[in-house]
């Protein structure tokens, strides 16, 4: 019974903040609606029992993607009137669009089917028993080839980034060494004449 | 006791803002990324939901995958979007018809 109340309590939190994300006029402040609706489904995911999932989300989620998200945010200064036109035109389009999504999902999910018995096989897990453990004597044996391939993903991804979004100005001070061979007396020093100053003003000036 | 069909609708739900949210904000670029992690983060929910009720870790092995794919997807997405701001001097997704396509 309380844990139907915590999953109502935290579906509601998820619901209202994936509205505000998407009507919000700011986009600083979808952002951290965006945050809280991360926030809530971690809760819903640790009622799931899927714990280490639950914690690499607010770690992942809100401690590296968001914070990426809001520095881009604040470091592009954007144009909030002509960002929000056409919000007012195409609110019927979206509506119905969603409305009609909500129908057809809810032919689906609403059926006895998921119901049946096949779905009721929750393990009663003991109190030693760990997530994280389970999930990484899995992942680390069955799936080893799929996760080293998600390393390489992620390491495309900084080089992709880094390198999109790196200036093209001139970061280091280095000399091309062939222009430096031919370069001649007369590209550096340049000869003044001009006449000598006296030796009484020399003096005066050191005294 | 939670059961399937409350997390599938809750799932659906997300889903739904989350498109109309693509419909809304067609100008801005950046609730638009907003709006593609909405729609995967309730994917992830389906899969948990089916992972727990199943009594099968799998599902929580492709949600583990997905994290992995959408985090690499927002830092390129955000890339493109800075050198797009830096040559248009915009985020407007109007502004991007130079190919004329």
């Amino acid at each position: 019974m309380i844990e139907q109340i915590v999953f109502y309590l935290f579906s509601g939190i998820l619901l209202l903040s994936a509205t505000m994300v998407v009507v919000m006029r700011n986009p600083i402040h979808s952002a951290l609606f965006l945050v809280l609706s991360f926030f809530a489904s971690a809760a819903i995911w640790l009622l799931l029992q899927a714990e280490f999932l639950a914690i690499a989300l607010v770690l992942v989620y809100v401690g590296a993607v968001m914070v990426l998200f809001l520095f881009v945010v604040m470091m592009l200064d954007i144009n909030l009137v002509t960002v929000r036109e056409g919000f007012a035109r195409f609110l019927p389009v979206g509506i119905t669009v969603a409305v009609l999504m909500i129908a057809a999902m809810g032919l689906v999910v609403g059926s006895d089917y998921f119901l049946s018995d096949t779905y009721m096989a929750i393990k009663s897990v003991g109190s030693d028993y760990s997530n994280t453990k389970e999930l990484g004597l899995t992942l680390y044996t069955q799936y080893l080839y799929q996760f080293e391939i998600a390393g390489a993903i992620l390491l495309v991804a900084i080089i992709a980034a880094i390198s999109l979004s790196m200036s093209k100005s001139k970061v280091n001070k280095s000399i091309s060494p062939e222009d430096q061979v031919f370069v001649k007396k007369a590209d550096r020093l340049r000869i003044v004449k001009m006449q000598s100053e006296s030796n009484t003003k020399n003096g005066e000036s050191e005294a | 006791m939670i059961t399937l069909p409350e997390v599938l609708s809750l799932a659906a739900l997300l889903f739904c803002i989350s498109i109309a949210g693509i419909f809304l904000n067609r100008k801005n670029v950046i609730i638009l990324l907003m709006c593609i992690e909405l729609m995967l983060l309730s994917v992830n929910m389906n899969f948990i939901a089916f992972s727990h009720f199943l009594g099968d870790i799998h599902g929580q092995i492709f949600v583990f995958f997905i994290l992995t794919v959408a985090a690499a997807e927002a830092a390129i997405g955000l890339a493109i979007l800075v050198v797009m701001f830096r040559s248009k001097g915009s985020i407007n997704v109007d502004d991007l018809d130079s190919m004329k396509g």
